[in-house]
């Protein structure tokens, strides 16, 4: 019994638990600049030792908020709690909270010892300690044969490094990072993120993260709000967010989908039909809805849920429809097809490439079914 | 100096003015001085923000006011030579007297006006021929390879450093009937008479080029240095010919560059005191020199500040019209 | 380069160079001419030197005028540079546009104009208050400093807004407060502006005959308006050897300034390479 002894699911998901003090608190924050609201009553939740996710496009007020939580940015309206303490007011350098910048803002005339070292001597930290904490913290992010160096003499992925040193030797409450990964190239982009994360879960601190880049954002995140003109749509981890979306923005946000329109026909506790024009057939949905009988929603169903075959499946009722292949992507290690369907509407399906080759591939103009899952479809109202 | 040089200086700079600024606050009259004003409210942010706009609105926005009272005065022969614009009699009255005479006077004398005009025009003339004569500098320079580049910059910005009076003096030593240049000529023999260049028209405009040349050049070679050169690589490519792609293409993205440039030359060649009064003629009337005359020759301070005011007028049309210019050549 | 157009824009550039060389070549070659007639040459001399460096009238006018200079290109730092500062730092404050179109009339100003607000200003002062009693070098020292503040403000505004918002606020983020911040995080960073700014107000003031004729008052003559009352007087070969010094201690210094940023850009492509070698 105790081998097979899971961990207590509440302290992986502090959010389940209803008892759980969040350590961060945004209660209904609301930010203006002239007549532009950049930030629309949000409240969200953050609990200790989570690394969050802002996620969103340009301009949907994900960098505002980081930037009240971090002091820059006073709200208009609304409160910010962190560990019980109200921010208003409280200027940016006496918050128990640091920042990695974007651009890194790296100060260009100091070397990586005295960046990494200046938070450190504003708080008067005696000179042995101080400069520990600093070896220790360069040691950490691997730069300890650099600490002379001047910012210019860094590569990008190194001055990264640094930003983040400098930000966490404060054993800051809270660290915010602003697109974190943002300039660094593709390659270093994805060894960086798990050294992110080894970092997070060793220190304990809690991260809040923004970026526009959804992969980055599922690969670390505990947890994604997605944001989306001033507002968050959803609150949810990676899984959540890409399998269960609540709205039509999230589903097309996140990841691509096929949207059809449709009205339901057919509804029970544990099953729901809904005849799509869009799609060209019937969708069976293997659960409830909570939406009202006849009312116009949309199934998002995601390309790689849907199988494609030139021979009709076993059951071409419900959840199959029928089109010409207008397009084939070849991308390695998988191929999308673009669809037409009858309805003018073009679907989109993928495969992975299982085998090097087959005389059976499908083709251009290629008459073919595409079928899918009754757990498949997500039913969005909104 | 290289901007690595300039850090490495301020780095020293830095860290010596910091404790000496917070000493310096400790200092006894400073510490009475910034006790005051924190008293009235200002205290670091306003601070800031109060010194130079005190300064300023002290030595150059009451000034003006001052100016515009003056030009409402009657000449006087006293210490100062203007008599008071207001007065409160014995009984209490409050008499303002405003004295249009300045103005009628400038608009009465022919001699004012033909200044304006001639300013104008010297300005415009001087300028048209700064944007002719460096446009091609400015093109060649900014399309030179990025040593050459560097250098020729410096040779333009270099007599900005020297003093501006010298260089009008040189033109003297050059332009005179026994100078330099008609040496030269007589010397060859291809003239037997010296020409007539100093004390002419013509002397103004060779003065006014050579000194506000650099002006002109430097923003043109600004737009043309950041303009993309592909697109005219793309114009050739689309089969457009060098020099239509020049008048098309070249240009139109370098008309913020031309605006300035024009601009930087024509409103300071329009004041312009020196040039005229050491190159120019009798005949050569440009307004800087006539409100110059006015003031230490005729004593007349009124005039003077009438003259003033109209050439202010004068000035904010122009900028009016550059920005109206320059924003229609900024816009895509 | 060897197209018909590229021949026309290099004869071009030619000529314009030698057009903006030619007058100060001719100042240098006739200051070691010994005739007294500058332009009819008589041989080779340096006498005009020796009579210049003895002529006490030009020594103590140019005493005053580095003095002037001087005092002028810190005032003009200082207060340019809060200029610089409220314009770029301080968001939208009431009066900004004031302080903007303040700071920026100077640049346009014709001089004469200035020269005379400004006497008018200290005549009526001295009228109203008693102060400044008479005219002379303090006087000239706030006329400079006030024109020159506008160019140091447009120089370091420049650089301000140039420089990347986030470095100082990761300052502040890390625990500095603003005053801090700017001593040790802004200031470094726009030291090179500051000199500049310096340089600039130290030259202006010093090349400035207009506005110092208008407020300087008796026992107080520029190294210009000294320059100036000989030039009118017609040529004089001591003023020849004057602009030749003149001359020489600019070009020394551009030299040198040149010579410096060769080697620290020899240092900047060594820190570049490094940092490529560090990315393997």
């Amino acid at each position: 019994m105790s081998e097979g002894k899971k961990p207590d699911p509440l302290m992986v998901a502090p959010w389940k638990d209803p008892a759980a003090t969040p350590y961060i608190r945004i209660q209904n924050v609301t930010k203006k600049f002239g007549d532009f609201v950049a930030v629309n009553n949000v409240s969200l939740n953050i609990y200790k030792q989570e690394l969050f996710c802002l996620l969103g496009g340009s301009g949907c007020g994900k960098s505002t908020l980081l930037r009240m939580l971090a002091g820059f940015e006073e709200p208009d309206g609304g409160q910010i709690f962190l560990d019980g303490q109200d921010m208003a007011g409280i200027a940016p350098y006496k918050r128990p909270v640091n920042m990695m910048f974007q651009s890194y803002a790296l100060f260009p005339h100091m070397n990586v010892e005295d960046n990494v070292a200046f938070g450190l001597k504003q708080d008067h930290t005696p000179k042995k300690e101080l400069w520990d904490r600093v070896k220790g913290m360069l040691e950490m992010v691997k730069l300890s044969g650099f600490a002379s160096r001047k910012p210019h003499q860094l590569s990008g992925g190194q001055r990264q490094r640094v930003a983040l040193a400098r930000a966490l030797v404060k054993q800051p409450k809270l660290l915010l990072l602003d697109e974190p990964l943002g300039a660094l190239d593709r390659k270093l982009r994805e060894s960086t993120q798990f050294e992110l994360m080894n970092i997070q879960e060793k220190l304990g601190v809690t991260f809040v993260v923004v970026t526009h880049d959804q992969e980055e954002a599922m690969t670390l995140a505990s947890r994604i709000g997605v944001m989306n003109l001033g507002q968050i749509v959803q609150v949810g981890t990676p899984t959540e967010i890409y399998e269960f979306p609540t709205s039509r923005f999230v589903a097309d946000f996140v990841g691509s989908v096929n949207m059809f329109d449709g009205r339901i026909t057919d509804e029970d506790n544990d099953y729901v039909r809904i005849s799509s024009e869009d799609a060209g057939c019937t969708i069976f949905i293997n659960h409830g809805v909570a939406a009202p009988p006849s009312a116009a929603l949309a199934v998002a169903i995601r390309p790689e849920k849907i199988a494609i075959s030139r021979s009709p499946p076993a059951n071409t009722q419900e959840n199959c429809t029928q089109g010409i292949v207008e397009d084939i992507a070849y991308m390695g290690d998988m191929s999308v097809f673009n669809v037409r369907l009858k309805s003018g509407k073009l679907a989109k399906v993928t495969q992975p490439n299982l085998v090097r080759h087959t005389d059976d591939a499908i083709h251009w103009d290629d008459h073919v079914f595409m079928s899918w899952h009754a757990a498949s479809g997500v039913v969005l109202t909104v | 100096m290289s901007r690595a040089g300039y850090l490495a200086l301020g780095d020293q700079l830095a860290t010596s003015a910091e404790p000496l600024i917070r000493n310096l606050v400790r200092l006894a009259p400073i510490r009475i001085l910034l006790n005051l004003f924190g008293r009235l409210g200002l205290r670091g942010r306003g601070l800031v923000i109060f010194l130079p706009y005190a300064w300023l609105a002290l030595f150059f926005l009451i000034p003006f006011v001052i100016v515009l009272k003056i030009s409402f005065a009657d000449q006087l022969i006293a210490r100062p030579p203007y008599s008071a614009l207001w007065e409160l009699s014995e009984k209490g009255y409050l008499t303002i007297k405003l004295n249009l005479n300045n103005y009628r006077f400038l608009i009465d004398d022919a001699l004012y006006w033909k200044a304006y005009l001639n300013s104008v025009k010297i300005a415009f003339v001087s300028a048209l021929i700064c944007l002719i004569v460096g446009y091609p500098m400015a093109y060649g320079m900014a399309r030179a390879d990025k040593a050459w580049r560097n250098i020729l910059l410096m040779l333009v910005i270099l007599p900005f450093w020297t003093s501006f009076l010298l260089r009008v003096y040189a033109w003297i030593g050059l332009l005179n009937n026994n100078g330099i240049i008609n040496n030269a000529l007589l010397g060859l023999g291809l003239i037997d008479q010296p020409i007539v260049m100093m004390k002419t028209d013509f002397a103004v405009y060779v003065g006014i080029v050579y000194s506000y040349l650099p002006f002109m050049i430097l923003p043109l070679f600004t737009a043309l240095e950041k303009m993309d050169v592909t697109l005219l690589e793309a114009a050739a490519d689309l089969g457009c010919k060098p020099l239509k792609a020049f008048f098309t293409i070249t240009i139109p993205l370098s008309m913020p560059g031309i605006i300035a440039g024009f601009s930087l030359v024509f409103i300071p060649a329009l004041g312009e005191f020196v040039i005229p009064d050491l190159l120019g003629g009798t005949d050569t009337l440009m307004i800087g020199h006539v409100l110059w005359n006015e003031f230490f020759s005729n004593r007349a301070w009124p005039v003077a500040s009438a003259v003033a005011i109209a050439m202010l007028l004068l000035v904010l049309v122009i900028l009016y019209l550059q920005s109206r210019f320059q924003r229609a050549a900024e816009a895509p | 380069m060897s197209n018909p157009r590229s021949r026309f824009v290099t004869a071009w550039m030619c000529m314009g160079f030698a057009f903006l060389y030619i007058p100060i070549l001719s100042l240098i070659i006739y200051s070691f001419n010994s005739n007294k007639l500058v332009t009819v040459w008589a041989g080779f001399s340096t006498k005009w030197y020796g009579i210049l460096l003895r002529n006490e009238q030009i020594l103590e006018a140019a005493w005053l005028s580095l003095k002037i200079g001087f005092i002028t290109a810190w005032i003009a730092v200082v207060l340019g540079t809060l200029v610089a500062l409220c314009l770029t730092r301080f968001g939208p404050f009431r009066g900004r546009a004031l302080l903007s179109g303040l700071a920026t009339a100077p640049l346009v100003m014709p001089e004469v104009i200035t020269g005379l607000s400004l006497l008018l200003l200290f005549v009526a002062m001295e009228q109203a208050i008693g102060w400044p009693a008479g005219r002379g070098t303090f006087t000239i020292i706030v006329a400079h400093a006030t024109f020159a503040l506008a160019y140091v403000a447009v120089v370091v505004q420049s650089r301000l807004v140039g420089m990347d918002p986030s470095i100082e606020e990761a300052a502040m983020d890390l625990g500095a407060k603003p005053a801090k911040v700017f001593f040790v995080i802004t200031l470094p960073i726009i030291f090179p502006a500051l000199l500049s700014g310096w340089l600039l107000a130290f030259t202006l003031s010093l090349d400035d005959l207009v506005i110092a004729s208008f407020v300087s008052g008796p026992g107080a003559s520029t190294l210009p308006m000294v320059i100036y009352s000989k030039v009118r007087l017609g040529l004089s070969p001591e003023i020849n050897a004057l602009a030749t010094l003149l001359v020489a201690v600019v070009a020394a210094m551009v030299v040198g300034i040149g010579l410096f940023s060769a080697r620290q850009e020899k240092i900047r492509q060594r820190d570049i390479q490094m940092a490529i070698a560090a990315n393997k």
